[in-house]
């Protein structure tokens, strides 16, 4: 077998044994250089089962030989595939642009130990999104989950604490409800493989533990989601966890969970559960639009920075589910770009928080009064990215908005009202974005409160690192603007996979 | 009698629900941490309920028996893989209690807020 048959499994393997090397080195230096080599690998693994998923169209692999339905089946198709890239991808260009912004949260002696908290996080991420078998998903699951708990509680400040706690016991109950909901489902058809699962249970008559079951997994993922009204751990979660775990976690652990409940939904309910799509279309469409319109208006009145992104996060997420509850290719599409271009956008942002928090005083808005006069560059760069998020022409956001709005158009009048929705959501993100662009270009710069960062004192705005991190993902975001093909095409394959299973 | 026949189940039932009201209504840390104890034990009596069967020993094939009736031994190796995360979760939970204490001075939810709000 050659080296190329084995990557889906190398996918998790290589962040998940990279962990305890990382563990065991002295000093942060070390132990960051081995973690993000290790990401970065992870990162071209995941690009070459993209190629190897375009040519293909599903890899399969057979998890110790056994093959599915009785073993561990990794599946990766373009859904994956894509999930991949986002995850290995924002985990390579946080860890390589954080080294001076993490260096600076967490005590050296601790920093070992933290980045192996993170490569145990992003094995688990890639793990669910590589599996194809469901108990799997909820061990994965657990792995990334406590690992991210612990990174949220490696923040500075002592009130990350109360915020890992909550995330903690929200996370957990979501986790157990998954696995009431996969228990269920076992009960009646005696499988735990995706595809298995969705065949046997064409064959089940009583279909109400089946029912039982999409309830109990659609609310468990939907915590793990943050799903509004079901988001409350996220605010707080983000704004105390350290800057760059924030732009790791806000770029992928959201959608990794969304991954998990549209893959079930779809493959194993949708043909054999009668009138799911009604149920899961009403359950989920007001909620998502509920969630865009409550996370936008609560964005625009919030003075602390990370708190307004994560707002903006709770609303973004409505969007990507508004897409997928309209149950077709072209909403599933707009769905799943929107989940890469939402990555790309949210994760530079969080970014760029990092950079100005090294240089102000904090991240409330008063804070950042007039810093683009000291680092125009990074500044720049947050326009780029906040255009994106608003969804100006020429960047990766316009092209999900755009798709998003074309396919609510084919809806009927619900639809209407969700294309209204979401263009008065576009119009709050403008007005959010404009607020902190008005601060950091027109206002009276502050004293800097004698808190001389390193950085400065050698006259760069931002490390090195840092700022070419913000500009790679600032500039990704233009290319697939203009190009959105690789995105686009990776989705409607996705899409048009996921609507196949419909009856 | 069919209605308590199945009384592993009321049992799954009650436990999830008194652990997911410690949860919720218990500002005490620790006792939120005993409730998702709680709750995650009551899924672990639902799979282990699920394989039995009556009468069913452990499946091993032995020489000479033919029908013999065994339990599915899957959902207790899953359960198992289930109880390790609980631990972990557990664990991972009780260790920032204890940074919380050590933080704040209390592990009480509404003075933990206080203080934050205070601050």
């Amino acid at each position: 077998m050659s080296l190329s048959s084995q990557l889906p499994a190398l996918q998790i393997v290589v962040p998940m044994l990279t962990a305890p090397i990382v563990m065991l080195l002295r000093g942060g230096s070390l132990a960051w250089a081995a973690a993000a080599t290790s990401s970065v690998m992870a990162f071209c693994i995941a690009l070459a089962l993209t190629l190897g998923v375009q040519e293909l169209g599903v890899l399969s692999y057979a998890m110790g030989g056994w093959p599915a339905p009785f073993g561990i089946e990794l599946r990766i198709d373009a859904f994956n595939a894509l999930l991949l890239l986002v995850t290995t991808g924002a985990s390579s260009v946080a860890l390589l642009s954080g080294r001076v912004s993490l260096a600076r949260d967490i005590p050296e002696g601790q920093q070992p130990l933290f980045y192996a908290a993170w490569m145990i996080a992003l094995a688990g991420l890639s793990g669910i999104a590589a599996t194809g078998d469901a108990f799997n998903v909820f061990v994965f699951m657990e792995i990334s989950s406590l690992a991210g708990y612990i990174l949220v509680a490696a923040g500075p400040d002592r009130r990350a604490l109360p915020a890992t706690i909550k995330y903690l016991i929200m996370g957990t109950i979501g986790a157990t409800f998954y696995l009431i909901g996969v228990g269920l489902v076992y009960m009646m058809t005696g499988t735990l493989n995706f595809a298995d699962m969705e065949a046997r249970l064409a064959d089940v008559t009583t279909q109400k533990p089946i029912l039982v079951a999409a309830g109990f997994i659609t609310v468990g993922l939907a915590l793990k989601a943050a799903v509004f009204p079901l988001h409350m751990w996220l605010p707080n979660a983000y704004r105390f966890a350290p800057h760059i775990v924030t732009a790791f976690m806000a770029a992928c652990t959201t959608k990794v969970a969304l991954y998990v409940l549209l893959r079930f939904d779809f493959v194993v309910f949708q043909g054999n559960v009668s009138g799911h799509m009604a149920q899961y279309a009403g359950f989920l469409a007001p909620l998502a639009i509920l969630g865009i319109l409550v996370g936008s208006a609560v964005a625009v009145v919030e003075p602390h920075l990370k708190r307004l992104l994560a707002y903006s996060s709770v609303a973004q997420i409505g969007y990507i589910l508004l897409g997928a509850s309209f149950g077709d290719t072209a909403g599933l599409t707009a769905a799943l770009v929107h989940m890469f271009n939402h990555a790309l956008a949210k994760g530079g942002l969080f970014l760029v928080l990092a950079a100005f928090a090294l240089q102000a005083n904090g991240l409330r808005l008063a804070d950042i009064a007039g810093l683009a006069q000291r680092m125009p560059l990074v500044s720049a760069a947050f326009l780029v990215l906040g255009a994106s998020l608003v969804g100006i022409p020429g960047t990766a956001g316009f092209v999900s908005k755009w798709l998003l709005l074309s396919s609510a158009m084919q809806q009927g009048p619900l639809g209407i009202v969700a294309a209204v929705v979401v263009v008065l959501s576009s119009l709050a993100a403008v007005f959010y974005i404009w607020k902190i662009v008005e601060r950091l270009y027109f206002g009276e710069p502050v004293a800097n409160g004698g808190a001389e960062s390193p950085a400065s004192a050698r006259g760069f705005e931002a490390p090195a690192m840092l700022l070419l991190g913000i500009w790679v993902v600032a500039l990704a975001n233009i290319y697939f603007g203009l190009f959105p093909g690789f995105a686009v095409g990776l989705s409607e394959s996705a899409a048009t996979a996921l609507v196949s299973h419909l009856p | 009698m069919e209605f308590l026949g199945l009384y592993n189940y009321w049992v799954f039932i009650a436990l999830l629900m008194i652990g997911f009201y410690a949860v919720i209504a218990k500002p005490n840390l620790m006792k939120k941490l005993l409730g998702l104890s709680i709750f995650q034990a009551g899924v672990f009596l639902l799979y282990i309920t699920m394989d039995k069967i009556d009468g069913g020993t452990a499946p091993i094939v032995q020489a000479g028996v033919a029908d013999q009736v065994f339990s599915n031994p899957l959902p207790q190796v899953l359960i198992l893989t289930a109880i390790v995360v609980g631990i972990s979760t557990i664990a991972l939970g009780l260790a920032v209690v204890v940074r919380i204490f050590e933080a704040y001075g209390t592990i009480e939810d509404d003075e933990i807020q206080q203080a934050d709000r205070s601050e």
